[in-house]
């Protein structure tokens, strides 16, 4: 657009645009759809992402500025740089296709929570979101026909992304669509994904319709796509930032970020919610809440006796934090859940200590904790290493049973 | 010679909806609404602690997210006698505020507006005057001639690239689209502009829960404690954070969302006539000013409306067994006692019984089962809940903050009151309260303010949280108003742990299939009469069901498997 035309513009068009910076979510999460690295979509002439922000009247140095915070957001090093300037100058954007299944569409709304002033970027000018029950324009036929055309015009070029979980009881009929099954849809909308994104617990560990006694035999999706990589971004929901960066690091490298044992990219989730909480140091000085709204409520002590889950709790809440940084459980006075964690509905109460969870035993510890604060850090030390070396072999455990369990559940 | 037309998956919903109608010259003769999704989360939660109900039925629903957990905490609270302290219920009035203005919001522009709004179409308007149109209803900044210019220049170049996304395959063109491109244009910046502004109305469930969707509910108050001087709780900074989110959405409600459904209504006047469907309404209410325990104080007030007679308001009992009832004639379950009985929910007994066509399929039979959902009924009656019926009750009660919106809006519009019994009532009423709870946010608000003021910073009630000081059984009931219409849950406390947890959601009401006498519910009643101009295209249709704001995950009941046990809890879904 013209900068005659933007002076015409009343108010808020005087001022100058956002900086890029700010605008950092939604951008990723637009761009790095659209610019997925796929060296044979370059026959599209959809517009790059650099194209873009020079169209708005950004200057060259603000794109600069801003692949510069992407990176290091990223944590990449000067190399990376270079890499997420070149992407997002260079790379088309890329068809999505995200599907819906047992879920609640919470996915969905933390998505477009993520984004930042220009989040309206994202759908017209950025990715190509082809097929979502949540916002497309196009009903019944209609729809099947969208996604249907960009599984063959883009075969083996489009992400898939997957909200929910597959049913397989009842051979798959407490969850069908246009007719067919989850299952069938599932299966024939990963045949030809150049990556597939399982997004939250639903899709990534089967959430609460699996909880025990699992009446649908709720499943992830991993277990009914064997053999496929798929990235696991769990979370009831994620934090919309944490599914935009996942995102921008598919587009910008043309490859999945790393992932852990249980595949969570591990920019993410690799360190427990306890480990980044602003009230650890009342952990280990012994200071706790003992009641909700009690004096030391009030003063903002550490809530793990009130049930916190965060001891135990690998994701990004107590850095990124929640709705652009606004607040997360424990700041809110509630502790946390565990809502990443697999079968986290079924690892006891809420408000239940995180010792009490088979293999730890160190509420006794915790309590001599609260009374002898001397004594804090060293069993508060003693206590982690015991929690993190049973969560390590529990994890190894858990991606050693499940090829197996997943194979006998479909069968 | 009637035409079968099947639309499935319904889109811009919440969950999974298939629809199948008989056209006959160009209307719909026949319609059939079917939930294809079941989840069973009642079956779920037996045997659980009740204090922890909350978070698994919160994750019945993302999108009207934090509603079922507030009916949740108040189901345990009525078993348990526990009385909330105030601030408790004014923070938790006002994340529900900020869900109705957020959730209704997002409703008109990213879920409903495609049905009138054609988007290729503003790429015809003249963007002086679309400037000149906007900023004669409304003082909105956002309206220079440079600002729609710009905006259509995007879509112009979106549309050339050929990748339309979310707009692919859009019924664009239709002859039911009626509003010049100028009010197209209008409808489309205020899409984008609405997709921004809706993450920040969310931050008030931040704020108070921690986080959004999904934000953290507690048994006896709020965990969020009020600290002055620290930075951990609310504070100073917390507050004025709060009132900065409140008073911008509802500037928004007032300058941008009233504003364009006026503006889009005043082209489709012919829908005050169509879509208007059963003619009975009912509600809860909710938002309590003087505690739970006093229905007199709510905002939004109860009762059931009858064949669209304003002038008497029927009362609606919970815990009256002869009152709320459900069936499963037509529903993939199957009671004990035969396939035609209705019963109570505290009685509720089934079983899954899926008989349908084994997928994949092209059509269901409608002589027989075909949905998830079961059959709601109150004194037997097919009733329709949400917007809609909370503000005729409102208006029947004679309060003067509805009559003043509603008669405003007839007056402003030139139709007559009967035009409310429709499908533009339906998404007109859903506007007109959003103003209303957009200004009781800010009363709410303000009684918070001085209540910690006056030095009560009590945010909550733990004297019942141990399970120790609980009685071996309770009973309780919770209920509400969701975003799309009257919810309710019902628990059984033993030893404990939940015996029994039911839940009866607004979308149930709404989306369920036909009752042992044939009855239809709110959905397929609707439909009938609605015009279908071209049956390979029928944005008619979703006109009137979006005018639902369906929420289907809600609306799946749950049942025992082995029909064991009796008193499942049913999720019905707003």
């Amino acid at each position: 657009m013209s900068k005659v035309t933007k002076k015409n513009a009343f108010h808020h068009n005087k001022k100058q645009p956002h900086p890029l910076p700010s605008n950092l979510i939604y951008n990723l999460l637009v761009n790095n759809l659209i610019n997925i690295s796929m060296s044979n979509i370059t026959k599209t002439q959809a517009p790059t992402y650099y194209d873009e922000v020079i169209r708005k009247g950004y200057s060259r140095r603000d794109f600069l500025t801003f692949c510069t915070t992407i990176a290091a957001y990223m944590g990449l090093n000067q190399s990376g740089i270079a890499q997420v300037t070149e992407a997002l100058k260079t790379k088309p954007r890329l068809p999505v296709i995200w599907l819906h299944f047992q879920e609640c569409t919470c996915c969905s709304e933390s998505f477009i929570r993520s984004s930042h002033p220009i989040v309206a970027d994202v759908l017209l000018d950025q990715i190509s979101l082809d097929y979502t029950e949540t916002l497309m324009a196009a009903s019944g036929a209609q729809a099947e026909e969208a996604m249907q055309n960009t599984m063959k015009k883009y075969k083996g070029e489009y992400i898939l992304c997957v909200e929910g979980s597959v049913p397989t009881a009842a051979d798959g009929v407490y969850c069908m669509i246009g007719g067919k099954t989850s299952i069938q849809i599932l299966e024939e909308a990963a045949e030809n994904a150049k990556a597939i994104i399982a997004w939250g617990s639903c899709a990534s560990n089967g959430c609460v319709q699996s909880a025990k006694p699992n009446p649908t035999k709720a499943t992830p999706i991993h277990k009914i796509l064997k053999g496929k990589t798929i990235i696991k971004v769990p979370g009831c929901p994620p934090i919309g930032e944490v599914m935009a960066a996942v995102i921008v690091h598919v587009v910008t490298f043309g490859r999945i970020p790393e992932l852990d044992r249980t595949g969570r990219p591990k920019a993410f989730y690799s360190k427990r919610i306890h480990d980044s909480c602003y009230r650890r140091s009342y952990y280990d000085a012994g200071l706790f809440v003992e009641s909700f709204d009690d004096e030391n409520a009030k003063k903002g002590y550490c809530l793990y006796k009130v049930g916190c889950k965060g001891p135990v709790t690998y994701n990004s809440c107590g850095t990124m934090k929640w709705n652009n940084g606004v607040s997360f459980p424990i700041q809110s006075g509630h502790g946390c859940i565990g809502c990443s964690e697999e079968n986290y509905w079924d690892n006891g109460n809420i408000y239940d200590r995180a010792a009490i969870f088979p293999g730890f035993g160190i509420e006794a510890n915790a309590d001599t904790v609260g009374k002898v604060a001397l004594g804090a850090v060293a069993v508060g030390v003693t206590a982690h290493a015991i929690m993190t070396n049973v969560r390590k072999k529990k994890i190894l455990q858990t991606i050693e049973n499940e090829g197996k369990l997943g194979e006998s559940e479909l069968e | 010679m009637s035409q079968r037309i099947v639309v499935d998956p319904i889109t811009r919903i919440e969950g999974h909806l298939r629809v199948e109608a008989d056209i006959e010259d160009g209307k719909i003769k026949d319609a059939f609404s079917s939930g294809t999704m079941v989840r069973l989360l009642e079956e779920i939660l037996k045997g659980r602690d009740p204090r922890d109900a909350w978070a698994f039925v919160g994750r019945v629903c993302g999108v009207c997210t934090s509603t079922h957990s507030l009916v949740s905490v108040r189901a345990v609270e009525d078993a348990l006698g526990i009385i909330v302290p105030p601030n408790a219920e004014l923070v938790r009035n006002l994340m529900f505020a900020s869900l109705y203005m957020h959730d209704h919001v997002v409703h008109f522009y990213h879920l409903h507006a495609m049905d009138w709004v054609d988007v290729v179409n503003a790429l015809k308007a003249d963007p002086k005057k679309t400037s000149e149109l906007a900023q004669s209803i409304s003082n909105w900044p956002k309206s220079s001639p440079g600002y729609f210019s710009d905006l259509q220049k995007r879509i112009k170049k979106f549309v050339e690239s050929g990748q339309l996304g979310i707009f692919a395959n859009g019924y664009w063109g239709h002859p039911a689209y009626k509003l010049p491109a100028e009010v197209n244009l209008i409808g489309l910046a205020h899409y984008l502009e609405a997709l921004e502004w809706q993450k920040e109305m969310v931050k008030v469930q931040t704020i108070f829960g921690g986080k959004n969707p999904h934000p953290n509910y507690l048994v006896g108050g709020m965990a969020c404690s009020v600290t002055l001087d620290d930075m951990s709780g609310i504070n100073a900074e917390r507050l004025a954070y709060v009132k900065t989110i409140l008073d911008q959405g509802k500037e928004f409600i007032e300058q941008v969302y009233i504003p364009d459904l006026m503006a889009i209504a005043s082209f489709y006047k012919d829908w005050g006539s169509i879509g208007g469907g059963l003619g009975n309404y009912m509600a809860y209410g909710d938002l309590p000013t003087k505690g739970f325990n006093d229905p007199s104080s709510f905002k939004f007030p109860s009762g059931a409306i009858l064949n669209k007679d304003i002038s008497k308001i029927h009362e609606v009992d919970l815990r009256n067994d002869k009152e709320v009832e459900e069936y499963i004639t037509h529903s993939w379950y199957s009671y004990e006692g035969g396939d035609q009985v209705g019963l109570h929910p505290w009685k509720g007994e089934s079983k899954m019984n899926y008989t349908g066509p084994k997928p994949p399929f092209d059509h269901l039979d409608f002589s027989q089962k075909y949905s998830f959902l079961k059959t709601p009924r109150w004194k037997g009656n097919a009733m329709e809940v949400g917007p809609l019926s909370r503000m005729l009750i409102g208006y029947a009660h004679g309060r003067p903050e509805f009559k003043e919106v509603v008669d405003k809006a007839l007056k402003d519009l030139d139709v007559p009151i009967t035009a409310l019994f429709s499908t533009l009532g339906r998404t007109a009423a859903r506007g007109l309260e959003s103003v209303l709870v957009a200004n009781w946010a800010q009363e709410f608000y303000d009684q918070l303010i001085s209540n910690i003021k006056n030095g009560d910073t009590r945010m909550a009630e733990q004297s019942l949280f141990q399970p120790s000081t609980w009685p071996k059984q309770a009973i309780g009931v919770g209920y509400g108003e969701a975003p799309r219409g009257a919810l309710a849950h019902w628990i059984n406390i033993s030893d404990e742990k939940i015996a029994n947890y039911q839940l009866v959601v607004p979308t149930t009401w709404n989306a369920s299939p036909r009752d042992n006498n044939g009855q239809r519910s709110a959905y397929e009643a609707a439909l009938i009469d609605t015009p279908v101009a071209d049956a390979n295209q029928p944005v008619e249709l979703l006109r009137t069901i979006h005018s639902f704001d369906p929420c289907m995950a809600c609306s799946v009941h749950l049942y025992d498997e082995h029909g064991k046990h009796i008193n499942r809890i049913s999720v019905v879904g707003d």
